[in-house]
């Protein structure tokens, strides 16, 4: 054992040099004190490599028998320090951090960044109807992403690799547009503060309508493979219980919340980006477990699927950054002959006809634009729940300081609620069914 | 390792070599080592669409000793590294590893005081694969250069005269920038 003046990780020699190991810290702890006890509990150390827990979250669980007594879990083990990374970028450069937090929702995670930035330059009502459009069918084709990663890690932690499958391979559809339209498959860092960072490329709209066809088809197929299934039912029926008092008491949004009867979705009770004006449902149920929690999803997906064939009904030409110069960058990026930067008559044109012009395009994009001071608080409804953003700024071209309200990461408190006094096994349905990504739980 | 380093230099080696290497390369098991967003896409190209069954490598296995390819997918906090580090040793000989996306390989845009600059400071890596995250398409060629080097790596006596005579090559090269030798330096340094 080592002594606790160590540091956090534990040390064992070996013939091929030190090894530091995951004991110390309060682990060491716990497993002296029970040992010292003489009933027969025992705690079990579940992660943070597992291929079971849903990404990198070390579950510490104390069991009697088969019976959860006590569950905690230990975050942390993918803080990537992006917070502190985004005070010392411009607010422009920002979203190609902050897409990186829940890498399985992107989209979301630029909108609501961007919509802070927004409110503390007071621009809201500037931004350009497509700009905000395009946003709303992007992060509704996210959500669909996320809930199929769901679907199928979900799945394939409880054996259901059929599920698996099926979820990537509808998920590839998804990224597939997401490709055509920003470049990337991921991490796309496409809305910008003030608009988008591009227009719809042509074809997109085609595209869309291809795979809301599509994908209404296979939606069905979920019904059938999941709903039907007595084996998965019976794993998910009334596992992960918890009822509205115990959500309200951990803050838990989204789904989760959802499923135990209260339909608080952020997109009907506090509208952005034009939400009020689209016609879709919140899902709920009142059976507060991971069945209901599945179900609504499988809905969600269904309603978004409405809201991007609304979204595409209404695209209409325009403009997707703000006008003011000030903040757009001066250049529309038009691709060059060799496939990569600016077009050649963008150059030629900056360069030649204003100095003036080169200065200004040059500040803008070293420097970046000013914000003024004061704080702000902004939300979306991701599909995990409510992604919230306080930005704080000085007055700088840097954010002073950028705080997400993650909502995997207050969703996870409920983990105890939902596992203790449960079998082990039901300890992954019920952190499957809070769908935890650790990337936004620890940043 | 085993028996097949303890042969002499010669016909039964460069033999067993080439039956060992084909055969370790045939069915390699990787372990699940997935931390962030390129995790997604390695899981990605274990599924329908990129199939990694084709190249006989589709049990991601859960526990280390019944692998040996560890992917690390994804950023390496200061936190993870003895993880990472513990799962590394728990593999039976021989290992590789895949270092998969820039956070991996060198730290990639997080250059920040909570991530490990390059997994490479913890255990050795066989091949980097750049890209922020790469596409599965480039995780499947990584992964059969891979094969293709673990198919020539040498053996015993055979791999000990590779590891020399890299190092002499090393030694002997010269390097890529053209420096002035300092008898010859005149004015600043540059
Ligand atoms: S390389 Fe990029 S995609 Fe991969 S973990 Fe790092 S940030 Fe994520």
């Amino acid at each position: 054992m080592t002594s606790p003046t160590h540091a956090p990780a534990g040390v064992r020699e070996t013939t091929e040099g030190t090894v530091y190991d995951v004991t110390g810290g309060d682990w060491d702890q716990i497993a002296a004190d029970i040992a010292q006890s003489d009933d027969e509990r025992i705690i079990v150390n579940m992660g943070p490599q597992h291929p079971s827990t849903h990404g990198v979250l070390r579950l510490i669980l104390e069991i009697d028998g088969e019976t959860v007594t006590e569950a905690r879990c230990g975050i942390g083990y993918l803080h990537t320090g992006i917070e502190k990374n985004l005070e010392f970028r411009t607010w422009t450069q920002g979203t190609t951090f902050v897409t990186r937090m829940d890498y399985v929702m992107p989209f979301f995670n630029e909108a609501a960044y961007c919509l802070a930035v927004e409110k503390l330059l007071g621009i809201e009502d500037d931004i350009p109807d497509r700009a905000t459009l395009i946003r709303v069918l992007l992060m509704e084709l996210n959500r669909i992403s996320s809930h199929m990663v769901f679907t199928a890690t979900g799945g394939m932690e409880l054996g259901a690799t059929t599920v698996a499958i099926f979820g990537f391979r509808d998920r590839e559809m998804v990224l597939d547009l997401f490709e055509l339209i920003t470049g990337l498959r991921m991490n796309h860092a496409y809305i910008r503060p003030g608009g988008l960072s591009q227009d719809l490329p042509p074809g997109a709209v085609d595209a869309l309508r291809e795979f809301i066809k599509k994908m209404r088809k296979n939606l069905a197929e979920y019904q059938k493979l999941c709903v039907g299934n007595p084996v998965f039912k019976a794993r998910l029926k009334d596992i992960g219980y918890l009822d509205l008092a115990g959500c309200m008491a951990l803050g838990a949004t989204g789904p989760i919340l959802r499923s135990a009867g209260l339909p608080h979705d952020l997109r009907k009770t506090q509208p952005y980006c034009g939400y009020d004006t689209f016609d879709f449902e919140v899902p709920t149920t009142d059976t507060c477990d991971s069945f209901g929690r599945f179900l609504l999803r499988l809905e969600e997906m269904h309603q978004s699927l409405r809201i991007v064939e609304q979204c595409v009904d209404r695209l209409e030409p325009g403009p997707v950054m703000v006008a003011d110069k000030k903040i757009a960058w001066p250049a529309q990026l038009a691709l060059g002959p060799d496939g990569l930067g600016n077009s050649l008559d963008h150059i030629k044109k900056i360069m030649g006809t204003s100095m003036e012009a080169l200065i200004h395009h040059f500040k803008l994009v070293t420097e970046g634009f000013r914000v003024p001071p004061g704080q702000t608080y902004a939300a979306v409804e991701s599909p995990k729940g409510e992604l919230g953003v306080h930005a704080v700024s000085d007055g700088g071209t840097r954010p002073y300081r950028v705080h997400f309200r993650d909502p995997s990461f207050t969703n996870l408190q409920s983990m105890a609620a939902m596992c203790e006094g449960g079998q082990v096994a039901d300890v992954i349905v019920a952190v499957a069914s809070i769908d935890p990504v650790m990337g936004g739980v620890d940043r | 390792m085993g028996l097949e380093e303890k042969l002499p230099s010669g016909f039964l080696l460069t033999t067993v070599e080439k039956v060992a290497g084909m055969a370790r390369k045939s069915s390699i098991f990787p372990a699940t080592f997935g931390l962030a967003c390129c995790a997604i896409e390695m899981m990605t190209t274990g599924a329908g669409r990129y199939d990694l069954a084709r190249f006989g490598m589709e049990v991601f296995r859960g526990s280390p000793r019944q692998a040996d390819l560890m992917i690390v997918a994804g950023r390496v906090s200061q936190k993870m590294a003895p993880v990472l580090r513990q799962v590394y040793d728990q593999m039976p000989n021989p290992k590789w590893v895949i270092s998969m996306g820039v956070c991996a390989s060198s730290g990639g845009m997080f250059n920040n005081y909570a991530i490990v600059q390059g997994v490479d400071h913890v255990v050795p890596v066989d091949i980097y694969l750049p890209g922020c995250p790469p596409r599965p398409e480039m995780l499947q060629d990584a992964i059969l250069k891979l094969h293709e080097q673990i198919r020539t790596s040498k053996l015993g006596v055979n791999q000990q005269e590779a590891a020399r005579e890299a190092e002499e090559a090393a030694k002997k090269a010269l390097p890529t920038i053209e420096m002035p030798l300092s008898s010859e330096k005149k004015g600043l340094p540059r």
